[in-house]
């Protein structure tokens, strides 16, 4: 039950998924071939939750990635994954301080933003989902640009590419998603349009994948 | 964390933090002496990962990440599980802006992760939650059920995660960092 059957990794995804769309860029900078099998979060009261994608990934959440025997969930464990065994190009540098860095941002956005505006938890908020959105992005991104200004070359951290990158990108789509201002943050805003122009980046975004709705589809 | 004047690591941490704690353990295993300055958390940044992941590098035994890279990978997974799927949402910040219906909200998290987070473990555990070294794993996993326990969970859906807990506090890493031994500790709850 490891790799499909023409070998490749399997990603299960939502188009819509920061978290998978962080795997997605990952996967296509390392130039990984893979097969996708869409899981709509809100068709038929969340596919995630059906028995047969328990059976998968018992987190009942996107991403997961079957590869090498293995399935595993949690993005920045994929990421770590791939980097380890796929290791070119980079997504962490080779300075431990800087790979710090790296993590530090990437945990900032994937531990302190995301968790808080994710699907499960705004229904659960009901009403006042908006608001409670964007108080979170808002938070997050005041501490992150902050962050930013210390350790942004190009990107995120210096001038090469990293998994903190992966992670601002999707933080970035939500945040436009959920209205937010996003005009006190400069730094992130320069870094998001700057990744966007590479391929990586393009190849994985929501409006550009298998499930992809048409209304939404670039 | 800095470094003081001594040169000691500096570790700005509150007592009942959960991220405080599984920075206390790691620091603990590695035998690292530090300095401990108390801070009243209202956030939670949930970047210990991080902190712990450059003490592994910097100071490597003992090891807290294994060696081989899909049990390292499973690691990481059971860690950032708990890191951001379950603790960023019973955190006392997010708590309070929950308001009255906090000890539900916490109970309704908790669980959730602990559901899917005992299936794992029925695969990748031994002695501890990834075969029989104490791992990064293990040091979110322990803090968690501290939590669990203050907001009134039901463990007993859960052995795989109660047998590893309880084996894990005899450890002496996790008893001199566990919240009722800390500086800033009250009273009432010291132990």
């Amino acid at each position: 039950m490891a790799s499909s059957p023409s070998g490749k990794p399997v990603l299960y995804s939502y188009f819509r998924s920061s978290c998978s769309w962080r795997v997605r860029i990952a996967l296509a900078l390392k130039g990984i071939t893979y097969d996708q099998v869409p899981v709509n979060l809100l068709k038929d009261g969340g596919q995630q939750l059906a028995a047969e994608f328990q059976v998968v990934n018992p987190m009942q959440q996107v991403p997961a990635l079957k590869i090498d025997g293995i399935t595993l969930s949690q993005s920045l464990a994929i990421i770590e994954y791939l980097e380890e065994t796929r290791p070119n190009p980079r997504l962490l540098p080779q300075d431990q301080k800087k790979r710090a860095q790296v993590r530090m941002i990437s945990d900032h956005i994937v531990s302190g933003i995301q968790p808080l505006q994710n699907l499960a938890v705004l229904q659960r908020v009901g009403e006042k989902k908006l608001e409670w959105a964007q108080h979170y992005i808002t938070n997050g991104f005041q501490a992150l640009e902050q962050i930013l200004k210390n350790t942004a070359g190009r990107y995120c951290v210096g001038d090469e590419v990293s998994m903190a990158d992966l992670c601002l990108v999707p933080q970035v789509y939500n945040a436009e998603r959920y209205k937010v201002d996003l005009a006190p943050y400069p730094t992130i805003t320069r870094i998001n349009k700057t990744l966007l122009e590479l391929e990586a980046f393009q190849v994985s975004h929501p409006t550009k994948q298998p499930d992809t709705p048409a209304e939404l589809r670039a």
